[in-house]
């Protein structure tokens, strides 16, 4: 009797050890996976601040007029980021208007119809695309699809949507290749793996058993994806395009490549132009002092713009959200 | 065990110390690209025969002159003079290194290099955009006997800030009083030309022109002369047709009166003599005169100094134009002299 009582005892002690030596094991791993987490939050703020601080005086000069001042004279030390706003939100606008639509219609070919031994070469093709660096889109932007574009795309573009009555100034001026429109279709393709192998994760994770009531009701193909699918994935969808919009934002060396790297803001999508990214990248190497400043403060225009975009995102999935909780 | 470790750590430690030892002697420099090609060529000959190495980063000039200004280099590379007032304001001593010219280059079918002849003025309307068409008659009055295409002009120019950019602004600026009070000059301007599209660095320009029909743009010689890319001829101060090569380089610079402005900061473009090439340039280097570390300044001028004198053939072989005899022997008297040992 009395040594079972000691031997529980011991046995209590000993439980008793191990749940404390667990204990401290499970505070240590929270406190340091949480310093981990605390790194990205800390970094995040630390750039922000230190951009901030650095695009302090061109805030001081021109005031938040900066934002849609459209004049770029390094010489003159006169500045303003509409250009470079406008090229970034250009390109990244003609990128998704292409790249959504198509990558769509592959994530439905892959998940829908595509026959099975042909769908994992071509899903291995589309993440492929994914990883190839962006330097490569802009050599192969600048030296093969430029020409190409010139001699066949833009005089196409020309002579058909040029001639309509409201987008025609949109087509029109100078052939070269290269330019805001040049940078819209290689951004295309460069985000074009992102957003279709997103939808295509998510198209896939609609339960067979849905899918498989309305092809047992009667519905085609077009109508269960319509009525089925899309609704069931909405938010996957969102944020698929929204990812390769904020890769299209920021997206700097492809750009550099083929936009045309010009300071104007002109009608034409043919036209040269220029992006934030481009912009910093062509010249960061030889700015000085003010100049210095001012692109400071473009970088930190272009966090907030990706910031305000995502958050945007972010705000629609949540919405949607709520909005089916509402409906079932 | 004991043994084979403690030998162990004799020779990881002799190894580090060696390494430490060749860095301590290596000479940095930070600055401008333009003349990295031949800073390298030299380091890579100067190493062989002296074994200390030079560690020059091409930055840029604007960035050369940051990193003097930081004192984290010993000398700074710039392709736009610093002003004498800047110089004596920061106790630096400037003076050119090496030489070397920029030349407007153009994709127009059937006109080979060197064919097609401007003055500076028409130049610099082209690339303002005054003259938008290669058959305008200011360029046929310049060409006669040339069949010149109906065909429009586009202006290629550098994207990235570059010394090539300020050497080839700051000869407009010179010719043109147009240019002067609408552009000016720098590493990087607003060009007006409507037509304008920006390459990254010469090979961007090159591409770009290449591709372009009716382009024109400008490149650092020794790169139009590798790609055979069709130059213009231009008219210097003289009155005279020239092309661009390095005799003509070497004969802007004879014209130059290098200790005329404080600092050695003069322009070379557009400079007198029958056959001087009107684009051309100087590299400069940037020292202190009372280095913290003045044993490191002695290291980067011994370097120079070999370099002037061992260099010149590795400078004509890249396409630069090393500097005169009796430069190198000016620098070395009026200028390297300033530098405390």
């Amino acid at each position: 009797m009395n040594t079972q009582t000691a031997d529980s005892g011991m046995r209590d002690t000993r439980l008793l050890q191990i749940v404390r030596k667990q204990r401290i094991q499970d505070f240590i791993f929270h406190k340091l996976t949480l310093s981990f987490s605390l790194i990205v939050l800390i970094s995040l703020v630390g750039i922000l601040i230190s951009l901030a601080v650095a695009a302090w005086p061109t805030f001081q000069k021109f005031g938040v007029g900066f934002i849609w001042r459209v004049e770029w004279d390094i010489i003159n030390e006169e500045f303003g980021a509409a250009i470079a706003i406008f090229g970034t939100l250009a390109s990244a606008t003609i990128a998704i208007l292409i790249a959504m639509p198509l990558s769509f219609g592959i994530a439905l070919f892959l998940t829908e119809t595509c026959p099975t031994w042909l769908r994992r070469p071509l899903g291995t093709a589309i993440e492929l695309l994914a990883a190839v660096p962006s330097i490569i889109y802009g050599m192969f932007g600048l030296f093969i699809f430029a020409p190409l574009f010139a001699e066949y795309g833009q005089p196409a573009l020309q002579s058909t949507l040029g001639q309509m009555p409201l987008l025609g100034p949109l087509f029109g001026g100078a052939m070269n290749g290269i330019g805001i429109m040049a940078a819209g279709l290689i951004l295309a393709f460069m985000i074009l793996p992102f957003i279709a192998a997103v939808m295509r994760d998510v198209f896939e994770i609609v339960p067979s058993i849905l899918r498989e009531s309305a092809y047992g009701l009667g519905c085609t193909t077009w109508e269960v994806v319509r009525h089925i699918v899309l609704p069931y994935t909405q938010q996957g969808v969102i944020g698929g395009v929204m990812l390769g919009l904020g890769r299209a934002l920021g997206e700097t060396m492809a750009v550099t490549f083929v936009i045309g790297n010009s300071q104007r803001i002109s009608a034409s999508l043919f036209s040269p132009g220029s992006s934030i990214a481009s912009t910093l990248a062509n010249e960061f190497g030889e700015a000085a002092d003010f100049h210095l400043s001012t692109l400071f403060a473009l970088g930190l225009l272009l966090f907030l713009i990706t910031f305000v975009v995502l958050a945007c995102a972010k705000i629609l999935i949540i919405r949607t959200e709520r909005a089916k909780g509402l409906k079932t | 065990m004991n043994a084979i470790f403690k030998k162990f750590a004799v020779v990881a430690a002799s190894a580090l110390m060696m390494t430490s030892a060749a860095h301590a002697a290596d000479i940095t420099g930070a600055g401008a690209t333009f003349p990295y090609p031949i800073y390298a060529k030299w380091a890579e000959a100067y190493k062989k025969s002296t074994n200390i190495g030079l560690n020059y980063q091409s930055i840029g000039s604007s960035g050369g002159i940051r990193q003097i200004r930081a004192k984290t280099v010993t000398f700074g590379g710039t392709d736009a003079p610093v002003s004498g007032a800047d110089l004596d304001k920061d106790g630096m001593v400037q003076f050119p290194a090496i030489l070397g010219g920029v030349v407007p280059v153009i994709n127009l079918e059937g006109f080979k290099p060197g064919e097609l002849k401007v003055t500076g003025e028409v130049l610099a309307d082209m690339f303002m955009g005054n003259i938008q068409k290669w058959n305008d008659p200011k360029i046929a009055a310049l060409n006669p006997g040339k069949k010149l295409p109906d065909q429009a002009i586009t202006v290629v120019h550098r994207a990235d800030g570059s010394g090539t950019t300020f050497i080839f602004t700051d000869y407009l600026n010179e010719v043109s009083a147009a240019w002067k009070e609408k552009v000016g000059k720098g590493a990087a301007v607003k060009w007006p030309a409507a037509t304008s599209v920006g390459g990254k660095g010469n090979e961007g320009v090159a591409a770009n022109v290449g591709r372009v029909k009716g382009a024109i743009g400008y490149v650092e010689y020794a790169y139009a002369k590798k790609n055979n890319i069709p130059h213009l001829q231009l008219r210097n101060l003289s009155g005279k047709f020239v092309d661009p090569d390095d005799k003509t380089f070497a004969a802007a610079a004879a014209g130059a009166d290098w200790f005329s402005v404080p600092g050695m900061g003069i322009s070379l473009v557009n400079l007198k003599g029958n056959d001087s090439w009107p684009i051309t340039g100087a590299s400069f280097v940037l020292m202190y005169k009372n280095a913290d570390d003045k044993a490191a300044s002695q290291q980067a001028l011994k370097f120079f100094e070999w370099s002037f004198k061992n260099g010149k053939e590795m400078a004509v072989e890249l396409d630069y134009v090393p500097l005169p005899d009796a430069l190198t022997k000016a620098i070395a008297d009026k200028v390297w002299t300033q530098i405390a040992k």
